[in-house]
């Protein structure tokens, strides 16, 4: 079993990158869950969204979980919110920061020891897609980090999943989602 | 056919909301009538997207009421059309007066129910309230325990209550959240199979029928009211499962996906064993196969059709099992949870009687966490070596404070 959390703000395009991404690796036969947590959430807010991924059904539906990896995708959440609850030893965290990573130690002792991974997704977005949604560029960061699908294989099923949006939008996408994947440190 | 057909992958990941929505796409209903709330909505919301991209030929009625929406519901169905709506929690609770009313005029409407909390405090998280509010009013009430269930139960919903010899409406509950925002794979039909399966609708005793002139809602007192609702019950208690079992069976030799009005999960040797509704059925079941490497014999009963009630086959389940433990995800206002009732029910004339607990879980969807799981099948197995109940009868699991417990 492969867990993931996720933490944006709402509006950030996690529960529909989460969805995305469980979208992708269905078509490879494995089995996907995708969820998140909302309440009365408004755009903004902090809020976090999960994957689970295995080979056999996914029966848990416990809402708990210690993942094996962390997405933060707005750069202000290793402050506020504690990326690192439930986390296991070898919890990867992917972290959307302009910071170096030692300087993003400094700022956040907590994540000191931990094996961690910068990209600036904010950036990204808004230089090719033209807005700050930085759901895309963290799954092109995953795909570097984690080596699951080589990356031309994950930009076409990108596009398949984006399909219905402008041409022009999916090909930001796509330029997001390789310059994440080259730039992830 | 005049409207356009969609081609979808054998697998889609799919939330349970928009796997229903599909259905409802798949099944062609002429109408719905909605108010949409909270984590429903997208149920109406795609069907009405559908309607508009002309995937369907039919209607969508907005309307200014939950309480409104199944009145559409009902006039639609009584003039002689396929009918389906969505609703949760506060609409649902608006809605029960017209809920009586659908299924006394035996009127073969199907209405997702997405399970919600009911305020007060506002919650719009998953729990089992409303549920729990309509299991009086005569509907059968499938329970779906993930998003491919909410898609599978319309298909068999449509078929069971359409049915000339049922002609009763019918609720597919999912909870909220937990499968309605929840995505996983979906094994899909395609539309030609999908349609067929639930067949051209064929209307029985409908208001457009103008060479046939009926009345529908008609006022009975002391003279046959008792008749009507004993019959409409009857049919309930004698009707009902042989029509589900045979739509099972023909869903299962059509996909594969077998369904049973009482799901039992290593319930065959098992000593200690938990009962519970919705995505919890699963999440136990993953704990009941851990329980087992640990060498407790731990099993699971899921209850998919909640009304009728399976009492005999809920009986025969917990027959041999030494200790159980029903999960209600609602609050039982003062009494037992509704599952500890019934299962005490259909227990009390076996001739070893397990041991019987009750939890209060869930409540506004607070989790149910696999540790829970984890202790409550060790609680249950320390009965069992016990020889008796350790605890309190009614306990609560997950809340902050205070351990509370009961009886």
């Amino acid at each position: 079993m492969l867990e993931i959390r996720w933490h944006s703000r709402a509006g950030q395009g996690a529960a529909t990158g989460a969805k995305g991404l469980a979208d992708v690796i269905s078509t490879t036969g494995k089995h996907v869950q995708a969820f998140a947590f909302y309440g009365s959430a408004k755009r903004g807010a902090a809020m976090t969204a999960y994957n689970r991924v295995d080979d056999a059904v996914i029966m848990n539906h416990e809402k708990y979980m210690e993942p094996d990896f962390v997405f933060v995708i707005d750069p202000a959440l290793v402050y506020t919110s504690d990326v690192t609850i439930n986390h296991k030893d070898n919890t990867k965290y992917i972290i959307t920061t302009h910071l170096s990573k030692e300087d993003l130690i400094k700022a956040q002792p907590k994540l000191e020891g931990k094996e961690i991974y910068t990209v600036d997704c904010i950036t990204i977005a808004n230089e090719t897609i033209g807005r700050p949604i930085p759901n895309t560029p963290m799954l092109g960061a995953f795909m570097k980090v984690s080596e699951m699908y080589d990356i031309e294989f994950f930009k076409e099923s990108m596009k398949r999943i984006l399909g219905k949006l402008p041409q022009k939008i999916v090909d930001a996408n796509m330029i997001a989602i390789q310059r994440a994947y080259d730039e992830v440190k | 056919m005049a409207f356009d057909k969609m081609e979808l992958k054998d697998i889609e990941v799919w939330d349970g909301n928009f796997a229903a929505a599909q259905a409802l796409r798949q099944c062609q209903i002429d109408v719905v009538a909605a108010y949409p709330i909270t984590p429903s909505t997208p149920i109406v919301e795609g069907y009405a997207k559908f309607l508009a991209d002309n995937y369907i030929e039919g209607e969508f009625v907005m309307v200014e009421s939950e309480h409104a929406a199944m009145s559409g519901c009902i006039g639609a169905a009584a003039a002689g059309g396929r009918v389906a709506t969505a609703t949760s929690s506060q609409g649902f609770a608006l809605m029960v007066e017209t809920l009586y009313q659908a299924s006394g005029m035996r009127l073969p409407i199907v209405l997702n129910v997405v399970n919600r909390a009911l305020a007060a405090p506002l919650n719009v998280n998953g729990d089992h309230s409303d549920m729990y509010l309509g299991r009086d009013s005569g509907w059968i009430q499938f329970d779906a325990f993930s998003p491919q269930g909410a898609y599978d139960l319309n298909f068999i919903a449509f078929r069971v209550c359409e049915d000339h010899g049922i002609r009763l409406p019918c609720m597919v509950h999912q909870d909220g959240f937990m499968t309605s925002h929840t995505a996983q794979g979906v094994e899909t039909l395609s539309d030609d199979v999908a349609y067929n399966f639930v067949g051209d609708y064929k209307p029985m005793n409908d208001m457009l029928d103008f060479e046939h002139p009926v009345t529908h809602g008609v006022q009975t007192e002391e003279d046959w009211h008792f008749e009507h609702k004993a019959r409409q019950h009857n049919d309930l208690m004698t009707k009902v499962f042989p029509k589900i079992e045979e739509v099972f069976a023909d869903f299962e030799k059509l996909t594969g996906r077998k369904y049973n009005l009482v799901e039992e999960y290593d319930m065959k040797d098992a000593d200690v064993a938990v009962v519970c509704m919705g995505t919890s059925v699963e999440t136990a079941r993953e704990v009941a196969t851990e329980m087992r490497a640990k060498g407790i014999k731990a099993g699971v009963v899921g209850i998919r059709v909640i009304r009728p009630f399976p009492f005999m086959q809920i009986a025969q389940a917990l027959k041999d099992i030494k200790a159980v433990a029903t999960l209600d995800r609602s609050a039982p206002g003062g009494t037992v949870g509704m599952l500890f009732n019934e299962i005490a029910g259909s227990m009390y004339n076996l001739e070893k009687r397990p041991m019987l607990c009750g939890k209060i879980y869930g409540l506004g969807g607070r989790d149910l966490t696999k540790a829970h799981l984890v202790e409550l099948y060790t609680e249950l197995q320390a009965n069992v070596d016990a020889g008796k109940i350790t605890t309190p009868l009614q306990q609560f699991i997950g809340v902050r404070g205070p351990k509370l417990s009961f009886l």
